[in-house]
């Protein structure tokens, strides 16, 4: 196995007409490359960042509702849940953020990982992204991956003033907000979808048939 | 190098079956139009679409230049998050490392990704002969594995595929299940894959999934997909393994950022696909979900040799589809006639390197020359010129037909007398212009069946454009 490693790094290298690693200055310009990233080419993103967010996310079939505050997270999902037929059982992720929610006493709720059975999930998300409309949920105690995934429906509480311009956005404010990455970073655009039988795009592949933001502020 | 065994030299008799099979010209005919008009948008909606692929082709030369280096660091941070990371020169080193990994997992059921370097290997042999289920969980890649078929496109493996013969496949499998219905329209298959999937992917020891980037800042293994079949089969299982190709490492999450702008919109027309994950390592110790294990597997598989020559060219590509898409030949014999696991421009470029230019047959000239591969590939590679290099070199080796040496000597023979060379064409045109002189074209021609076989042969009007040229008739 290390010879594999020692074989290909060689391979490489003679590719590259060299036969040993770079020398250390070399190196030290790539290490200043990879500590500390510049964005590239980015696509002008014009006007209100939240704004955009909205009107993207709506074009990929993601579901928006502003709300000025957090108060109205229960009725929002109440209507949710009538609209779309969807059981009030829910399960809310165990992260405090959401500890604030006035549930009202119509739904019954669990604050755990998803299981297969789950039909509605309620997590926060640490970012949006106006360029394309995308959220960006971070995995951790209080945010476990599978709520994003496998429930029918996912409701995404996202405080407007977590919406940034473009994508490298999100990373500069990961790196300064944390020192790691966690395990998984999702950036989600929209529901679940397929295009593989016949080119013609379904919803709800195998993640959740609906998408829904709460947009608070 | 191995994998699957190539049947690339039966492209021409394929070639002939598959443009004579109305399901397949059905199918293709839909992808047609719906991949090219969807990117045509998107493309058309960013101002900053050339900026954007200059500064994708310079991510990934940089990193090429540098790929001992950049592989290096990428392995360090994988390390460093608690993952860990695999090497494997070959195809077979590569597929005993995964099967490995499962046995030591105590692994029964396996669910993947899809990811063409899985498919490059062979791993799905490997597996299958190592007595594991593999369950293929992308709904494409699902429909071909009922199927018993390859992939014949890099992100619609299906696309060959009617609805109808998707609602016969799952018909005749899902009975298993009590699901008795023949369903017909799109959404209830949709559905039905999903509830027949969802058991698998809750009880499956292993997940295994390919990468679009290994991102050298972080250790992160990133994946693109639509369905979240990708996500559940990294998420759920208590091992994730990643199969990789060593061209896959960049620098930092701004540089996905930059080469995410470009794939989406190439390979679907969509700005962004609908997950894309950042794996880094194993669920936390705190976590409440995740795979306690992450291994990463690096397989070079003959890229190495691509490198320090024209072919390095090759290493950019992000398998976004765009190029078989846009391409006639492509679109008119579908992905199977290939022969191989990579299909269309890219896959007549890749296929000579990977399994010898021997069995690759006539890949290298199924091209019209058009061009449009190289203008819609997002990382500038220049597949057409890429493929005359795969020609001079089965010239020089004397693999192409024996008789189209023959009329290149004569040619050339010819070419290097012009006095001559004017005297044979004069005569010639002189010829085949009484020949059609009633028609104005010709029917048959000695030795140009494979023109005439299919369509006429225009008639020329008699005169060389040289004779015309000295007598003043100059064209207006």
């Amino acid at each position: 196995m290390s010879d594999a490693r020692a074989r290909i790094l060689a391979d490489v290298r003679a590719a590259l007409r060299r036969t040993e690693p770079l020398p250390p200055s070399v190196a030290r310009g790539l290490e200043q490359r990879v500590a500390a990233p510049q964005a590239n080419v980015q696509p002008a993103v014009d006007g209100d960042v939240v704004e955009r967010f909205v009107a993207k996310m709506t074009a990929v079939n993601g579901l928006v509702t502003r709300l000025p505050d957090r108060s109205g997270i229960s009725a929002a999902l109440e209507a949710h849940c009538e609209r779309h037929h969807v059981p009030t059982d829910i399960v809310v992720a165990p992260d405090p953020a959401l500890d604030d929610i006035a549930w009202s006493n119509r739904f019954s709720i669990e604050r755990r990982a998803a299981r297969g059975e789950d039909r509605l999930s309620v997590t926060g998300a640490y970012a949006g992204i106006a360029e394309t409309g995308t959220l960006v949920l971070l995995s951790g105690p209080e945010s476990p991956t599978s709520l994003n995934f496998l429930p029918d429906d996912h409701v995404v509480v996202l405080d407007a003033r977590r919406v940034v311009r473009h994508i490298e956005d999100a990373w500069a404010t990961l790196r300064s907000e944390r020192r790691t990455m966690p395990r998984t970073v999702n950036l989600i655009t929209g529901p679940s979808k397929t295009g593989d039988i016949e080119q013609k795009i379904h919803e709800g592949a195998h993640g959740p048939r609906r998408l829904h933001v709460l947009l608070i502020g | 190098m191995s994998g699957p065994a190539p049947r690339s030299r039966d492209f021409e008799r394929r070639a002939y079956v598959e443009i004579h099979n109305p399901n397949l010209q059905e199918a293709m005919g839909l992808a047609k139009q719906g991949f090219v008009g969807k990117r045509a948008s998107a493309v058309a909606a960013v101002p900053e679409w050339e900026q954007l692929r200059a500064a994708g082709r310079e991510i990934k030369e940089h990193t090429l230049a540098h790929l001992d280096w950049y592989l290096e660091r990428f392995e360090a941070k994988v390390r460093e998050n608690g993952g860990h990371v695999h090497w494997a020169s070959t195809a077979e080193e590569a597929c005993r490392i995964v099967v490995d990994l499962c046995r030591a997992a105590g692994a029964r059921r396996v669910t993947k990704g899809k990811s063409m370097v899985a498919e490059e290997i062979g791993l799905n042999e490997a597996l299958a002969d190592a007595g594991l289920e593999r369950v293929e969980t992308d709904l494409g890649e699902y429909i071909i594995q009922l199927a018993d078929e390859p992939p014949s496109h890099i992100i619609a493996p299906a696309v060959h595929k009617t609805k109808d013969q998707v609602s016969d496949l799952f018909h005749r499998h899902h009975r298993q299940y009590g699901l008795t219905e023949r369903q017909t329209e799109g959404p209830a298959l949709v559905a039905e894959a999903r509830e027949v999937l969802r058991e698998k992917f809750l009880t499956a020891d292993v997940g295994i999934t390919g990468a679009n980037f290994l991102v050298a800042e972080t250790g992160s293994t990133v994946i693109v997909t639509n369905e979240g079949n990708g996500d559940l089969t990294n998420t759920l299982p208590r091992v994730h393994i990643v199969t990789a190709g060593i061209e896959k490492v960049i620098p930092t999450l701004d540089d996905t950022a930059t080469i995410l702008r470009l794939l989406a919109r190439s390979a679907t027309g969509q700005e962004m696909s609908v997950y894309t994950t950042f794996s880094t390592g194993p669920r936390r110790a705190s976590d409440l979900d995740g795979p306690s294990e992450m291994h990463v597997v690096l397989i070079d598989n003959g890229r190495s040799q691509m490198l320090g020559n024209e072919f390095h060219h090759m290493l950019r590509c992000i398998r976004c589809g765009a190029c078989m898409n846009h391409c006639p030949v492509y679109t008119a014999v579908g992905g199977h006639t290939y022969g191989w696991v990579y299909v269309g421009p890219m896959g007549s470029v890749l296929t000579p390197l990977m399994i010898g230019i021997e069995d690759s047959g006539h890949l290298p000239n199924a091209c019209t020359m058009n061009g449009r591969c190289a203008e819609v590939c997002p990382m500038q590679i220049p597949l057409p010129d890429l493929l005359r290099v795969h020609r001079e070199r089965q010239h020089a080796s004397r693999l192409d037909a024996p008789r189209a040496r023959m009329m290149l000597r004569a040619w050339a023979f010819l070419a290097r007398r012009p006095a001559l060379y004017r005297r044979v064409v004069d005569l010639g045109a002189r010829a085949l212009a009484m020949l059609g002189r009633r028609r104005g074209r010709l029917r048959w021609l000695p030795l140009a069946g494979g023109w005439t076989g299919s369509r006429d042969l225009p008639a020329p009007q008699g005169e060389t454009f040289t004779r015309a040229w000295r007598a003043g008739r100059r064209p207006r």
